[in-house]
């Protein structure tokens, strides 16, 4: 049987080398992102280094994290008892499709055709907004980022920052052509496009019935729901509307409300580099008088039951969406969001939607998990210690393994391993490698037949030795 | 005290004088090294490349053909994490001694920052990630040059970013790594220096790769040349090189 196709990872994107290459090519791309994430990785160091107890934060979090994946199963029922207990209704939700079913059903039931949106990776994952689209509703995105990408027709390039990819020049742009009373005078001040965005969006917050919303947390014993933003925009989204449905992914849990004083160091200081975020929003259930009267919660598995699966790479639904490991990242610094495919970019990306996907024909996916050099620095930032790149080599493996022993890197591979399991043969390989002298000029090689001319498309290789160092101690010292 | 010199694989083959180094150097301090003629590679490009069976061959051969040592010395910060970060997990508790990158011998067990060096040259440091990052070799290697006579020692900017090499990653996605080998080569060059230095031949292979490609003429050294380099015996920029 044919699964369902998982839209965490986009349909008809290039594998990741040639996608890359397609963004390496736009010079504002890679000026944008130098700029982007060197300003915030610099400042996500400075607030970091004010906490002498950052190590033992980041060690909690995952402590905690850890926990809530091992009892994932009785978490989850305690959860929907609380949150049931306050009002709220519970929805459970295998894939993207029955997610975004629930969430369609519930706007046609308030007979609304139009929704707004709080800024949210979860929605992103399902591919809501299309599938509201064609169902007839209209799902506006509040956050400024999200509403560039939204009326640019784009694609969000970062988790934080979506539209890390523009710079202003091009959103007042986006602005003029497509924000309904933009004014064509609108200069590129980020004050003034916030201003026309702000106007825009207010009216869209008082006339919207229902709104729709990710979660940062759930906090299982209270049955709180958590969202952690920087605008405002989503407190007005999550306070205005009549109806609430919040799509959150059964990995969002912490056990008690005491957790959160971890999160809520770790998440702000890690993602926007602030030492507390401007707006934190939390509601448990319904309160009467009091927000929206109806508040539905979607638990979204989507893919991530068969992850908890995997021991190695379960390690990625620790994730808390902070973003900080696209931030220090090379290969991001370099390609931009868009290469990886997916609304989960860089590192996290490349171990996350590969996961989610689970789809071992899936090239694409496939070719996530070697984008990377494995430098590690994605590793040492992340506020739950998922360790990236032990993940990212044991994909690899997975990868490998579908693609079965006939490949030519696959005979490649056990060809060398044969020669380096015994070092008779190494040392014979070792001299048959150095007739490659015939083939350098001035000490070094400058054009090898492929696949050794994706080196030297760029690189010269060192004219190989007349003699091993094996072979020089044999003389000396043997 | 018994130690072994693990050359690598990259570095016995394409640059046997940096394993020379190591030697000359070790023997200066009044090391005894010896060189186990049945290793081979740690297996690391395997493993990195998602072949971890054939990996774990090449770390149980480690394990026995270094079994008994009280120290393993690698000139290659990557390698050594391979053993001491990526072994555990492949084939849990292995016979072999204990492994140390070049720098963290010197500093920590032999504790020695001045090893009588001397290379009157303009140099910067490329810290390389996985010395950085799996093993944490800090400052070590740049203590170690701060105490070499004659050495100007000029910071790298963004010193901390990878070169772009990652194994495998170089070839598999070439143009990516090109573009960070851009990044860092710009970077050597805004320094002025002659040389530039590292703790591992990979990645000087690749961004030296690069800068001879640019006729740069910046040269790329790796540290264990640098520190075996002395007034009586210098170093030069050797022919077979």
């Amino acid at each position: 049987m044919d699964a369902v196709r998982n839209p965490v990872t986009w349909l008809g994107t290039p594998e990741f080398p040639k996608a890359a290459r397609t963004a390496l090519a736009n010079t504002q791309l890679r000026n944008n992102l130098r700029a982007a994430t060197t300003t915030i990785r610099t400042k996500r160091a400075g607030v970091v280094a004010e906490l002498d107890d950052w190590e033992q934060l980041r060690l909690a979090g995952e402590a905690i994290k850890n926990d809530v994946l091992s009892r994932l199963d009785e978490y989850l029922v305690e959860l929907e008892a609380s949150v049931t207990a306050r009002g709220g209704i519970v929805h459970w939700a295998r894939d993207a499709a029955e997610a975004n079913q629930i969430v369609l059903d519930i706007a046609r039931a308030k007979g609304t055709d139009e929704v707004v949106k709080v800024k949210s990776m979860a929605t992103a994952e399902i591919g809501l907004n299309e599938a509201l689209e064609a169902g007839g509703v209209h799902a506006i995105e509040t956050d400024l980022a999200e509403l560039i990408v939204q009326l640019g027709h784009d694609r969000p390039s970062h988790i934080l920052v979506p539209a890390i990819h523009r710079n202003r020049s091009e959103i007042r742009e986006i602005f003029r052509r497509e924000m309904p009373g933009a004014a064509s005078d609108l200069s590129d001040e980020p004050r003034e496009l916030a201003g026309a965005a702000r106007q825009y969006l207010r009216q869209k917050f008082l006339s919207a019935k229902v709104a729709v919303s990710g979660a940062n947390f759930g906090v299982v014993d209270t049955g709180s729901i958590v969202v952690v933003e920087s605008e405002g925009n989503g407190r007005m989204c999550l306070t205005l509307p009549e109806t609430l449905v919040t799509v959150m992914g059964i990995e969002k849990l912490v056990p008690s409300w005491q957790d959160l004083e971890v999160f809520l160091q770790l998440l702000p200081r890690s993602s926007t580099a602030e030492r507390m975020n401007p707006y934190t929003s939390i509601w448990s259930g319904v309160t009467p008088g009091d927000g929206p009267q109806e508040f539905h919660l979607v638990l979204l598995d989507n893919g991530r039951t068969a992850t908890l699966a995997d021991t190695v790479g379960r390690q990625a639904l620790r994730c808390i969406r902070c973003s900080a490991c696209l931030n220090v990242c090379p290969v991001y610094e370099r390609t931009g969001g868009e290469a990886y495919g997916s609304v989960y970019p860089g590192p996290i990306g490349a171990i996350l939607a590969p996961q989610l996907a689970d789809n071992p024909h899936d090239k694409q996916a496939a070719s996530l998990p070697y984008a990377s050099t494995l430098c590690g620095a994605c590793y040492e930032v992340c506020p739950v210690r998922i360790n990236i790149p032990e993940v990212l080599t044991h994909l690899r493996a997975e990868v490998v393994a579908a693609k079965g022993k006939r490949t030519p890197e696959a005979l490649a591979m056990s060809a060398l391993a044969w020669v380096l399991r015994d070092h008779r043969r190494y040392e014979a390989a070792q001299k048959a490698g150095s007739l490659a002298r015939l083939i350098s000029r001035d000490g070094k090689i400058s054009k090898l037949p492929w696949p050794g001319s994706k080196w030297t498309a760029s690189r010269d290789v060192p004219e190989p030795p007349a003699e091993s160092f094996r072979s020089w101690w044999r003389q000396t010292h043997g | 005290m018994r130690v072994a010199l693990f050359a690598t694989c990259m570095t016995d083959t394409f640059f046997p004088e940096t394993a020379k180094s190591v030697v000359r150097l070790l023997e200066r301090l009044g090391c005894a090294v010896e060189f186990p003629l049945a290793q081979t590679c740690c297996g690391q490009m395997h493993f990195n490349t998602g072949y971890p069976d054939q990996a774990k061959d090449l770390a149980l051969a480690y394990g026995d053909v270094f079994a008994g040592y009280d120290a393993v010395v690698a000139p290659s910060g990557s390698c050594a994490g391979m053993v001491r970060d990526v072994y555990p997990r492949l084939c849990g508790d292995l016979p072999a001694g204990p492994t140390y990158e070049l720098s963290e011998f010197l500093i920590d067990v032999l504790g020695v920052a001045d090893v009588g060096a001397y290379f009157p040259h303009r140099v910067t440091y490329h810290p390389t990630c996985h010395s950085l990052r799996m093993l944490g070799v800090g400052d070590r290697p740049l203590r170690l040059l701060r105490s070499v006579r004659g050495l100007n020692l000029v910071e790298l900017p963004q010193a901390e970013s990878c070169c772009g090499f990652g194994g495998t990653f170089a070839v598999k996605n070439a143009d990516t790594s090109t573009a960070m080998l851009g990044d860092k080569m710009r970077a050597v060059a805004d320094t002025g220096a002659e040389v530039l230095t590292a703790g591992d031949n990979s990645c000087l292979m690749h961004i030296g790769g690069g800068l001879s490609r640019m006729r740069t003429g910046v040269r790329t050294v790796h540290l264990a040349d640098i520190l075996a380099s002395t007034e009586e015996d210098p170093w030069t920029p050797s022919a077979t090189r």
